[in-house]
């Protein structure tokens, strides 16, 4: 298998997560998105980290793998928080600090 | 070897698809039905690759944790907006326009440095898998204050969350 097989299949889930955050309304697909973009990086350390022989590939993607939680737990408490306020999860109606 | 390609190009294309359903499907109930087959099939990379506990924690983690928050999540704040969740038209252009070029600048990088370089080009007997016992030596030796930091990071997260969701007393 090549390397750049799997580095070519992040580079390509990483761009379709890309265009979900920029793309999308509604605020939890844009999260989902976002984890798209983490498991692009993911397979990426694991790529590398499999061509080096060592495990601080996989030790970096379990660390990311942790971050993602947290990440995922206050965003969805922050989009509860958004629909409970304003009965919408529509990102675009979140514009109170525009100038 | 052959069985490997072929098993990557399976769970490459599987993937493929079911990324561009996330992101394009009007159901955002479907939306995480399919996040489910592109975590899955991350781990499945992982198994492939050698790298087992992460596959393993990719499971756990994320289809089993991840994915039951984000089903609540919809159901929490379920609204008519569902129906129509249809991506932007005004930012639809934009948005391929940009994830076109990004993905052609990485594309063109990755071929100019990495072309035809072999996975286990560095691996004398092939790809190994790399046991949960390496992982957890190097991770609780050298790696133990990031380690611990994450765990403080994780409780902060939560108690967070459980602020930022709680209802007001009387509200």
């Amino acid at each position: 298998m090549l390397l750049n097989e799997m580095l070519f299949l992040g580079a390509v889930l990483f761009c379709i997560g890309v265009y979900g955050v920029l793309a999308r309304r509604n605020g939890v697909l844009v999260l989902m998105s976002i984890e798209l973009i983490l498991n692009a990086v993911n397979i990426n350390l694991i790529a590398f980290g499999a061509f080096h022989d060592t495990v601080m590939g996989q030790i970096f993607a379990l660390f990311v793998i942790t971050v993602a939680a947290a990440e995922v737990g206050i965003g969805l408490a922050i989009v509860l928080l958004l629909y409970r306020n304003r009965r919408s999860i529509d990102l675009d109606q979140v514009d109170l600090m525009k100038g | 070897m052959i069985a490997e390609h072929v098993a990557f190009g399976i769970i490459a294309a599987v993937m493929v698809a079911s990324a561009l359903r996330v992101v394009t499907t009007r159901d955002i109930m479907h939306a995480a039905l399919y996040l489910v087959i592109v975590l899955a099939g991350v781990a499945a990379l992982f198994l492939l690759v050698g790298a087992e506990f992460t596959g393993i924690t990719q499971v756990l983690i994320y289809i089993g944790a991840v994915i039951v928050l984000f089903l609540f999540g919809i159901m929490l704040t379920r609204s008519d907006f569902d129906q129509d969740t249809e991506p932007d038209h005004k930012r639809k252009f934009p948005a391929v326009l940009t994830a076109l070029l990004l993905l052609a600048v990485m594309i063109g990088a990755l071929v100019d440095r990495f072309e035809g370089i072999k996975l286990d080009a560095n691996l004398p007997d092939g790809l190994t898998p790399q046991t949960t016992a390496q992982v957890s030596d190097e991770l609780f030796s050298q790696y133990i204050v990031p380690f611990e930091a994450v765990s403080v990071l994780l409780l902060a997260a939560l108690i967070g969350a459980i602020v930022i969701a709680r209802r007001e007393e009387g509200g």
